[in-house]
């Protein structure tokens, strides 16, 4: 029966995606109104069934990510499932306590009363993920999603084929398919699935299509999650120690999918006075971590296919940057490989410092100090992050209230996405909205405001016909004076 | 004429108000202190000028516009003026086993340039309080009156700039071509009360800039009621939320009542007796009731009214007067539900009873519609209150009472799906503005080498240890030894 639907499932999607898509959604809005996402029963559920997913097939999606990506088995582990398993589990902790309604203080004029903030479903969830975590970042807001009630399509990224075909084949054997599906496919696929009516869109992705995105959830008022990229800038002054900052920079560009993270650093700015010697320790520490020929490197996942692998060429052959590459820039089109490539004192309007990089090119751009180095990326699009090392507090206090981005790591790079205590999420044109932890489920939820009153508490000012005593007294109620409410109802006060 | 002052430039409005924000003057706190202290000023010492906008762009009494207006700005201006500190300070979050040691902190930044456009039926409310949560946060502000309350809007324009910071906060009259020639802009924030259809222009024209919004919009908000209460007590207050809030052009206006089939009678006969308490046996000489804001509107609400299926369910009221823009306060009973006054929000005096068996039925007929901005529940049986609120889904919700949720600063207000995104009041108004920026504190010493390619099976087994809290395992990939696998 299942390899029926299967292939039914197949031949819909090929011949009419619209009908396909359409019903789903009918039938995930059925679930819903039918209230089973509801109990924290079902939820749990679904958690565990998800947490199961992650434990048991873990060879399975290292086995589909080293073959969309190369990635290496450490990173898969640390970044892809570690990350899922940790959210799967703080939700299932925590859920009990998210989903109770929150009591908050009434107020003057409506005394007495109490009242409520209580969290429930946005109803039908669409998640779209991207190519370069393509497992956590599909897996992610799902927990999210199932945690705050809500039923869910995935639409997981087609650039990372072999992922798509396993949480396409994984999610329906743990999870509920009356509320959770998983739809494949490109573009045909992602614009039927926009033109339905949903209760939430969460989207992972470049600032193009989040551009499409809100434009399609507006139709329908969609609240939306967009995380999007940017340049993310380093900062390092004479202050910071340099072989520890530039371990954790090239681990941050080059242990990341190869730079093709929304996260990784992009360019650094360095103080000019200690320039020269970042361009020197981080050459050392390149090699340090993936030898002389990284080509042989088995921690270096790949460029994910050809079009991403021509955009970077074309970032490292223009003619301004050509000259400046002073590690790296080998490459071997056939493996998608491109070496762990530095780059010094490119000129500012070249696109390797204008588009965001996504791959291991790395730019340093040397700086006077402080307010330079400011004034360069608040010039700029508001990244997703930025990474500041140094180790003067002073300095550290003025980046972090004087930058505008996403998140800010001193002295570090990346760990702002492992904290599920912090939001993690874009301004500006890096995004809207954050996830992560409680904030996950906070992003599918609606927080409704209920208000309890009984019906005693009349004050008799407040009805028509309104004289000028009543006036009075609800003034002196509204202002807090007591006193003067009191003497005027008493009508010891006119 | 709101509309006939000529059109701003917009790009040059807001190349100006980025180079305040950019100076970071709006950043400090005494600035965000300063400008709500001139609010403050402003509303308590133009009170009357207010009084007499409010009156010629909507009939409004002095009671409706201090009770309904002004008390809730000042509230907003004082408990933001007190509040400042705490919501400006920059919050500790727990950190992960994966980053000790460091700090984690939450740390709230403005937006930067925000656009408020607010709505006609409550002109002043809508544009400050959202005004009291955009300079809270720190923002520079351009605030869009609505054009069909134009003496409020030429009050807002002439008054704003003589007490607040005006390189940081604008006020821009207009129409429809000023709107447009502002949405055109990029903006940090667009805040806007109105309707869904320009809320979804709205919320297309921030998309072009991946502008965030908060978009506060209506609804058709129900009344479900039930045997179990005072009848008296829930007339009286069903009656002034909806005619004493801008004679029920209110996004929270009580727009019908669904009504246990037995309780119909009283509650009817009661309403009527408590309509004439209130505004008198010909409202028209009562000062309680504000008019409608226009004749399109007006036009707008006769045609509910004099549609056959309607006219004919009349039971209190149906009375106008094209002239001064009055409808009665009117009651209709059990309309067929396919009729034009309940396929759209009513916004207006007219107040349709549908008779229903009781909750499950209301459930029912209020799932079907898109959800509302809020629903009130008028019963003294909890088993019933809680039924509503774990099986409806809106905005907010109320329990024997309607509108006054409005008032409460602990409570965010805002809808959900059609009656909007985002939410406002008290703190919920400075976070709509700020971006709560995530910021990870780390220092040099502590280096755990596992984390550094080359990565070797020793190296992911450390990991693995420490990421999943075995610590035993950890130690014992830390000193060498092998565990069974």
């Amino acid at each position: 029966m299942a390899a029926e639907e299967e292939e039914d499932r197949q031949v819909l999607t090929k011949s009419d995606s619209s009908f396909f898509v359409e019903g789903i959604v009918r039938h995930l809005r059925r679930t819903v109104r039918s209230g089973k996402t509801k109990p924290e029963a079902w939820r749990r559920q679904q958690l565990q069934g998800l947490l199961r997913l992650l434990v048991e097939r873990e060879e399975d999606i290292s086995r589909a990510l080293a073959q969309d990506l190369r990635k290496s088995a450490y990173e898969t582990y640390i970044f892809e499932i570690s990350l899922a398993v940790e959210e799967c589990k703080l939700a299932l902790k925590k859920l009990r306590s998210w989903m109770a309604p929150q009591k908050v203080a009434g107020t003057v004029a409506t005394f007495p009363s109490s009242g409520a903030i209580v969290p429930e479903p946005l109803g039908v969830a669409l998640v779209i993920s991207t190519w370069n975590f393509p497992f956590v970042l599909a897996v992610n807001p799902m927990i999210g999603a199932i945690a705050a009630g809500c039923a869910v399509v995935l639409k997981p990224s087609e650039i990372a084929p072999a992922t798509s075909a396993l949480l396409a084949k994984l999610i329906p054997l743990y999870l509920d398919t009356s509320a959770i599906q998983v739809v494949e496919g490109g573009v045909p696929e992602i614009t039927t699935l926009l033109q339905q009516n949903w209760d939430k869109i969460f989207y992972t992705g470049n600032s193009k299509v989040g551009r499409i995105i809100m434009a399609a959830a507006s139709k329908h008022l969609t609240p939306v999650t967009l995380e999007l990229g940017g340049k993310c800038p380093v900062y390092i002054d004479s202050t910071a120690n340099l072989k520890v900052a530039l371990r954790r920079i090239a681990v941050g560009k080059w242990g990341n999918n190869n730079g093709q993270a929304c996260i990784a650093p992009d360019y650094i700015l360095a103080e000019d006075s200690i320039a020269p010697r970042v361009v020197d320790v981080l050459k050392e520490t390149i090699v340090e971590f993936f030898g002389k020929d990284p080509k042989t490197s088995k921690d270096l996942s790949r460029i994910v296919n050809q079009f991403h692998f021509k955009r970077l060429m074309d970032l490292l052959n223009d003619s301004r940057t050509l000259g400046k590459i002073v590690h790296g820039g080998e490459q071997d089109a056939a493996n998608l490989y491109i070496a762990p490539t530095v780059l010094y004192d490119v000129p500012l309007n070249v696109p390797i410092m204008t588009e965001e990089i996504f791959g291991p090119l790395l730019p340093i751009i040397k700086v006077k100090g402080a307010a330079e180095a400011i004034a360069f990326i608040t010039e700029r699009s508001k990244p997703l992050a930025f990474y500041v090392f140094t180790t003067d507090k002073t300095i550290a206090q003025l980046m972090v209230s004087e930058v505008s981005a996403g998140g800010i790591v001193v002295n570090d790079t990346c760990l702002q996405f492992v904290v599920p205590g912090l939001p993690f999420g874009g301004v500006g044109e890096s995004g809207t909205g954050a996830y992560h932890g409680k904030f996950s489920f906070d992003t599918f939820s609606n927080h409704k405001a209920v208000l309890y009153r009984q019906e005693v508490g009349d004050v008799y000012a407040r009805y028509p016909p309104h004289t000028k005593h009543k006036q009075k007294i609800i003034k002196s109620l509204l202002t807090g004076d007591f006193l003067g409410a009191t003497l005027l109802l008493l009508g010891w006060r006119q | 004429m709101a509309t006939d002052v000529p059109l701003v430039d917009a790009a040059q409005l807001l190349g100006e108000l980025r180079r305040t924000f950019s100076s970071g003057r709006t950043k400090s706190e005494k600035w965000r202190s300063q400008q709500l202290r001139a609010l403050l000023k402003m509303v308590t010492e133009q009170e009357k000028e207010i009084c007499k906008a409010l009156t010629l762009d909507l009939g409004k009494s002095e009671y409706e516009t201090y009770a309904c207006e002004l008390a809730m700005v000042l509230d907003s201006c004082k408990l933001a003026i007190k509040r400042l500190k705490k919501w400006m300070s920059p919050e500790k979050r727990p950190i992960a086993v994966a980053t000790i040691p460091s700090t984690a902190i939450v740390h709230p930044e403005p937006l930067g340039v925000a656009l408020v456009v607010s709505a006609w039926n409550f002109p002043i409310l809508l544009a400050l309080d959202p005004l009291v949560g955009a300079v809270a946060a720190g923002c520079a502000v351009v605030i869009k009156p609505s054009e069909i309350a134009p003496a409020t809007s030429a009050f807002l324009a002439k008054f704003i700039p003589m007490y607040m910071d005006k390189e940081a906060i604008r006020v821009v009259e207009g129409g429809v071509q000023q709107i447009t020639a502002l949405l055109d802009q990029k903006w940090d924030k667009i805040f806007f009360t109105g309707n869904a259809k320009v809320g979804r222009i709205m919320m297309a024209a921030a998309a072009k800039h991946l502008t965030p919004v908060t978009l506060e919009l209506g609804g058709k908000c129900p009344i479900y009621i039930d045997s179990t209460v005072d009848v008296k007590v829930a007339a009286k207050r069903i009656i002034v939320g909806k005619w004493t809030c801008s004679d029920g052009q209110a996004c929270l206006s009580p727009n019908h009542l669904l009504v246990e089939e037995c309780f119909v009678p009283k509650l009817i006969s009661t309403l009527k007796t408590t309509m004439v308490e209130f505004y008198g046996e010909d409202p028209r000489t009562s000062k309680d009731l504000a008019h409608i804001v226009n004749k399109n509107h007006f036009k707008r609400l006769t045609a509910l009214l004099d549609d056959p299926a309607t006219a004919e369910k009349i039971i209190h009221g149906g009375e106008r007067d094209e002239k001064s823009l009055y409808i009665a306060p009117t009651l209709l009973l059990d309309v067929p539900l396919d009729a034009p006054i309940m396929n759209e929000e009513i916004f207006g005096p007219l107040l349709p009873i549908i008779t229903v068996k009781g909750p499950d039925e209301a459930i029912d007929i209020i799932s079907k519609e898109p959800k509302p901005l809020a629903i009130y529940v008028f019963t003294d049986n909890k088993a019933v209150q809680e039924k509503m609120v774990s099986e409806t889904s809106s905005g907010g919700m109320v329990i024997n009472d309607a509108v006054v949720h409005f008032l409460c600063p602990h409570l965010p207000f805002g809808g959900v799906g059609e009656s909007g995104i985002g939410a406002y009041h008290g703190k919920a108004s400075f976070d709509a503005f700020s971006h709560q920026k995530s910021i990870l504190y780390r220092g040099f010493t502590v280096e755990v080498y596992a984390r550094y390619p080359p990565y070797t099976t020793h190296k992911l087994k450390v990991i693995r240890a420490l990421l999943g809290r075995d610590f035993l395992g950890l130690l014992l990939a830390l000193l060498g030894f092998r565990r069974q696998e």
